[in-house]
C-alpha cells in the first residue's frame, strides 16, 4: 500500500496515457493474440466443430432410425388390420354358408312336412267323403225301409220303386 | 483531484489500479518492451482461462456435453452464428480471428473483475491495437476482394447526385472514426466502471456512508458484469459489421 501511494505520486493522471508502457503492452498483446489464435484455430475450434457435426449426425441418424421404425410399425399395423379384416370376412362367409345350408335343410324339411300334411289331408278328406257317402246311403236305406214300413203299416200296397224315388227326392232336397 | 482526496483523511486512488508495473523487481523500475508486467500476467491468465474452457473443457468430445463443454459450445455457437448472420456465409472464413478477439476481450473483462486484479482491456494501448488490427484487416480485405469498387462504400448510389459528394465526405470521416470509437468505447467502459468501483470502495472507509458505499459497490459490480459481457459482444458484432462492409461494399 505504501509503495502504491508513492507510485501514484510518481505517475499522476491517467496511467492509460503513460506512453512509456505502450511498447510493453502492445508487445504482450500481440503475443497473447497470436497464442490464443493458435490455440483456437489449431485445437479448440476444429474439435468443437467436429463435436457439433458429430452430434448433428447422430441426431439425424436417430431421427431417420425412428422414422424407419415408425414406418415399420405402421406397416405391421396395416398387416394386422388386413388380417383382421380377412378373418372377419371369412367368418362372415362361413356364417352365411352355414346359415344358407341350414335354411336349405329347413326348407326341405318344411316342404316334406307340407307334402306329408297335404297327403294326409287328402287321404282324410277321401275317407270323410267315403264315410259321408256311406252315411248318406245308409240314411237312404233306412229312410226307404222306414217309409216302406210306414206305408205298409198304413195298409197301402207297397210300391218299392215309388217309395225309393220319393225318398231319394226328399233326401236330396 | 489530489487535494480533494486528501480532505477528511480519505485516500482516493481510483486510477492506481491501472498502473502498469513490473511483476518482478522493484516497483519503480523502468517498463521496457519485454518486461514482464502485471499486464503480461493478466494476459497470460486470459490465455490460460481460454485454453481451460476451450481445450480442457472439450477434451471429452462428448456427444452429450458436460457442463464446461456446453459452455464452450455455447461460446462457439454464439460467435459462429453472429458471424454468419451479420457478415454472411463468406465471412465464416474469418471466424477464428473474430473468435480470438471475442474470447480475449470477454476473458480480460471478466478476469479484470476479480478483486485486486488488473484489467488489460481498460488500457487504450490494448484496445487501440485491437481496433486498428480490425480496421486495417477490413480495409485491406475490402480492397483485395473488391478492388477499386470497394470505394463504392463511400459513394451512396441511392442518394441524389448532388448530395453524393457531401455524403461521401461524411462516410469517409465516419469510416476513419470507426477504429477510434471502436477502441475508446471498450477502454472507456472498462476504465470508468473500475474507477467508480474504486471510488465507492474509498467511501466505504467512512463509517457513516459505509453501508451505502458497500451497497453501491455491489450494485456497480453487478452492472460491470453486464458491461463486461456486453462490451465484448459489441466489439465483436461491430467487427462483423465492418467485415460485412469489406465483403459486400454496396449499400
Amino acid at each position: 500500500m505504501a509503495t502504491e501511494t508513492t507510485e501514484a505520486a510518481a505517475a499522476p493522471g491517467m496511467p492509460q496515457l503513460d506512453f512509456s508502457t505502450f511498447p510493453n503492452q502492445i508487445f504482450w498483446l500481440v503475443v497473447t493474440l497470436v497464442v490464443i489464435y493458435m490455440v483456437l484455430s489449431r485445437v479448440a475450434l476444429p474439435r468443437i466443430a467436429s463435436v457439433l457435426a458429430e452430434r448433428q449426425g447422430t441426431i439425424t441418424n436417430d431421427i431417420a432410425a425412428a422414422e424407419e421404425l415408425k414406418q415399420k410399425a405402421a406397416e405391421a399395423e396395416a398387416a394386422y388390420d388386413k388380417a383382421l379384416a380377412d378373418a372377419r370376412a371369412e367368418a362372415g362367409r362361413i356364417g352365411a354358408e352355414a346359415k344358407a345350408e341350414v335354411q336349405a335343410e329347413i326348407d326341405a324339411a318344411i316342404k316334406k312336412a307340407d307334402a306329408e300334411i297335404a297327403a294326409r289331408t287328402s287321404e282324410s278328406e277321401a275317407k270323410i267323403a267315403e264315410i259321408r257317402d256311406g252315411a248318406t246311403a245308409a240314411i237312404q236305406d233306412v229312410a226307404k225301409d222306414t217309409a216302406e214300413a210306414v206305408v205298409a203299416a198304413m195298409g197301402v200296397d207297397v210300391d218299392k220303386a215309388a217309395i225309393a224315388a220319393a225318398v231319394d227326392a226328399r233326401v236330396k232336397g | 483531484m489530489a487535494e480533494e482526496a486528501k480532505g477528511g483523511g480519505l485516500e482516493f486512488h481510483p486510477m492506481d489500479q491501472f498502473i502498469i508495473k513490473p511483476l518482478f523487481g522493484d516497483a519503480g523500475d523502468q517498463v521496457g518492451m519485454f518486461t514482464i508486467t502485471n499486464a503480461t500476467f493478466w494476459m497470460a491468465a486470459a490465455i490460460l482461462a481460454i485454453a481451460a474452457l476451450m481445450i480442457l473443457g472439450t477434451r471429452g468430445r462428448a456427444v452429450v456435453p458436460t457442463r464446461t463443454q456446453s459452455v464452450a459450445e455455447l461460446a462457439y455457437g454464439f460467435v459462429y452464428k453472429m458471424v454468419e448472420d451479420v457478415a454472411g456465409k463468406d465471412g465464416l472464413k474469418y471466424f477464428p480471428y473474430i473468435m480470438t478477439l471475442f474470447l480475449f476481450i470477454l476473458f480480460s473483462n471478466f478476469l479484470g473483475l476479480i478483486p485486486m486484479s488488473f484489467t488489460t482491456t481498460s488500457h487504450i494501448a490494448v484496445t487501440a491495437i485491437l481496433a486498428m488490427a480490425v480496421f486495417l484487416a477490413v480495409t485491406i480485405l475490402g480492397f483485395v476482394k473488391n478492388g477499386a469498387s470497394f470505394l463504392g462504400l463511400f459513394w451512396v448510389s441511392s442518394a441524389p447526385l448532388a448530395l453524393r459528394p457531401i455524403l461521401a465526405l461524411i462516410e469517409l470521416i465516419s469510416y476513419f472514426v470507426r477504429p477510434v470509437s471502436h477502441s475508446i468505447r471498450l477502454a472507456g467502459n472498462m476504465m470508468a466502471g473500475h474507477a467508480v468501483l474504486k471510488v465507492f470502495a474509498g467511501f466505504a472507509q467512512v463509517a457513516a456512508v459505509a453501508p451505502i458505499a458497500i451497497f453501491g459497490v455491489v450494485a456497480i459490480y453487478g452492472l460491470e458484469v453486464l458491461v463486461s459481457a456486453i462490451q465484448a459482444y459489441v466489439f465483436t458484432i461491430l467487427t462483423c459489421v465492418y467485415l460485412k462492409d469489406a465483403l459486400h461494399p454496396s449499400h
